[in-house]
């Protein structure tokens, strides 16, 4: 069963006067517990995917389901309590909340988003910071820590609410190449423990050396589709 | 909510001179305005107190159509005593009165022998008028504190215009009801002052003495001037005792007495309303000047933050918690405003009081300002203050809540 399914995904929108086919009828699946990514070239139409798939946009035509949620129908409100329980987001620029500690950045998704109680919030935070490896940098607060510090906390973060589906936006393009392993190794090691998947938009080849698939996409449209580590052509 | 709270104070502190300046301006505006409200009501009571205790009354009740020709004085719009007497039963029965002072009023000459004027006579029982006009002799500023039979109380202007002295003999002559002319010698048992400065022509003698002046054999008034034993209670005595007095009809089958509080009475309370009106504008500058300060910081923040919202409303924070978020950022500014604000209010009522500030008013001088600082106003002010800090920041709390996430994101 998928996790992803599009059919006939389309997304247009004016630039001015100018009508822009950012997406031309896309129809593709995605198996739960993948690692893959949408790779090409700027303009390729890969973060307005991703943000489909991730209930902040909707496509112009075509239908989108997300873990069995028909999500291309869902009201604003509805969208936003989806991706609260399914979804969790990483992005280019960390896009942490400044006031909050690493701690409290964490917490957020389950205190604001899901109300967990106190006690299960702590122990699921402090043992998710611990496998990225900044538990003890919990008290920290953003400005305090590295860019790549920064990401494993995104990385905490996004995972924290156990969603079945982690979207990362260009995830590696703020870090050096050693941090930028380090933090793909750490999202694979998530997905072999929690079964979660990640779908990246990227082009960085450190990225692309590391997915098990690899979906093209070039003007709007699926150009390829390549499995990785061992993985066929299409 | 504590959590969002805690965001929305840290944010607060994040921006720290932004946050200072606008809490400070908050204050220093509550400040204002609840002096004024002190200061201003402190005046505003003095002078009323000045008013009703030295020569009006808290109320006063007279024969309906009596006020409308109340300059020429007419004699023929006394009351009789079947009114008296009914009109004194009224006032037994409330038990909120606590003193009343019936009077006859009529024109006269005055004369020194030698030159004469128009006089404003009161004839008035001397016990009760105290009683109800406690500060009357106080406005005695020449001769004994006291109005004795045979003795006129004559106001500053006549004494001085016709340079008559305490002891000095003088004669009052007026017209009765019957058109036929009468006069009596009286000893000038004293001088009074006027309460809100020259220019009154009101004497006083024993209403005993009034009645031989205007040939009365049965008592006959022009007006009863009634207090209250508490001020902020007079509306209510005021129609309590216009509900009795409303069962007894002329011929006409129109009431027989007209009862008219302070406010009906003096001009002074114009200036009173005034008072009031200035109020309003303070407070009005002041809802200005938080509804200016708070939108315009929760603007600035929420446009230096929207990437910030887009993430969180990308994480699944519903609309309505991030419009939480920013309305209790507007409503902390309004908060800490109000409180400093309040504190400094409270220390700027206690020093003026220490200091003791006096004016005159009239005649009158070294009336010490005695602001007080009411629960009711402190309560208001705050109450106004954070609920239009709360509106101030609802448009652009609503801007955020409102806002596309994938917009938001994409914002540099």
């Amino acid at each position: 069963m998928s996790l992803i399914m599009a059919k006939n995904l389309s997304k247009t929108y004016y630039s001015g006067e100018i009508e822009v086919h950012a997406l031309k009828s896309l129809s593709f699946e995605i198996k739960p517990g993948s690692f893959m990514s949408f790779i090409g070239p700027s303009g390729s139409g890969k973060t307005t995917l991703l943000n489909i798939i991730g209930c902040l946009d909707k496509p112009t035509s075509g239908s989108l389901k997300v873990a069995n949620v028909l999500t291309s129908d869902l009201t604003r409100r509805e969208a936003a309590a989806f991706r609260g329980e399914n979804l969790g987001f990483i992005f280019q620029d960390f896009n942490l909340i400044p006031v909050l500690t690493v701690f409290e950045n964490v917490e957020y998704p389950l205190l604001i988003v899901q109300n967990v109680p106190a006690r299960e919030r702590r122990e699921r935070v402090i043992s998710l910071l611990d496998k990225v490896g900044m538990k003890d940098q919990m008290n920290k607060f953003p400005d305090q820590i590295s860019g790549g510090q920064k990401q494993r906390v995104a990385v905490a973060r996004a995972l924290v609410s156990n969603p079945k589906l982690v979207l990362a936006d260009e995830p590696t393009a703020n870090l050096d190449s050693k941090t930028a392993f380090m933090v793909i190794d750490i999202m694979k090691k998530m997905r072999d423990e929690f079964g979660v998947t990640f779908l990246f938009s990227t082009h960085d080849p450190k990225i692309v050396g590391e997915v098990e698939t690899l979906f093209t996409l070039e003007d709007g449209m699926l150009s390829s589709r390549l499995d990785g580590k061992g993985g066929n052509n299409d | 909510m504590i959590k969002l709270f805690k965001i929305a104070i840290r944010n607060l502190i994040r921006y720290k001179r932004r946050t200072l300046m606008t809490s400070t301006l908050i204050a220093i505006g509550v400040l204002f305005v609840l002096v004024f409200i002190a200061a201003s009501g402190s005046f505003k009571n003095l002078m009323i107190g000045q008013i009703t205790d030295s020569m009006l009354g808290h109320l006063q009740v007279h024969k309906r159509g009596y006020m409308a020709s109340i300059d020429s004085l007419p004699l023929t719009l006394n009351l009789n005593a079947k009114a008296i007497k009914k009109l004194e039963i009224a006032i037994k029965k409330i038990p909120e009165i606590e003193a009343y002072s019936p009077r006859i009023k009529f024109g006269g000459m005055f004369s020194n022998f030698v030159e004469s004027s128009n006089i404003r006579m009161n004839g008035v029982y001397p016990e009760k008028e105290i009683a109800c006009i406690p500060l009357f002799l106080s406005r005695i500023n020449k001769g004994e504190k006291a109005i004795k039979k045979g003795e006129i109380l004559i106001p500053e202007l006549l004494a001085t215009g016709l340079k008559v002295k305490v002891g000095d003999a003088v004669v009052v002559i007026a017209t009765n009801r019957d058109g036929s002319v009468n006069g009596k010698q009286f000893k000038v048992g004293g001088i009074i002052e006027s309460v809100t400065g020259p220019g009154g022509r009101d004497g006083y003698v024993h209403i005993e003495d009034a009645m031989e002046i205007l040939r009365i054999d049965e008592l006959e008034i022009s007006e009863v001037a009634v207090r209250v034993k508490d001020f902020s209670k007079l509306d209510s005595v005021s129609n309590s005792l216009n509900r009795v007095l409303s069962q007894n009809l002329n011929k006409q089958g129109k009431p027989v007495f007209d009862v008219r509080t302070w406010e009906k009475l003096s001009p002074f309370y114009n200036i009173a309303r005034m008072i009031d009106i200035m109020t309003i504008f303070i407070k009005i500058m002041l809802i200005a000047i938080v509804l200016i300060s708070i939108m315009n910081v929760m603007i600035m923040a929420v446009y230096e933050r929207i990437r910030e919202i887009g993430t969180i409303a990308a994480i699944g924070t519903m609309p309505e918690k991030i419009l939480s978020l920013f309305l209790i950022e507007g409503l902390s500014l309004g908060v800490t405003g109000v409180i400093v604000g309040n504190l400094l209010a409270l220390i700027a009522v206690f020093l003026m009081n220490i200091i003791e500030i006096t004016f005159n008013f009239g005649r009158q001088t070294g009336f010490i300002l005695a602001p007080e600082l009411k629960a009711g106003n402190i309560l208001f002010v705050s109450a106004v203050v954070i609920i239009v800090s709360v509106l101030a920041a609802l448009q652009p709390a609503f801007k955020a809540s409102r806002m596309e996430p994938v917009e938001a994101l994409r914002h540099v």
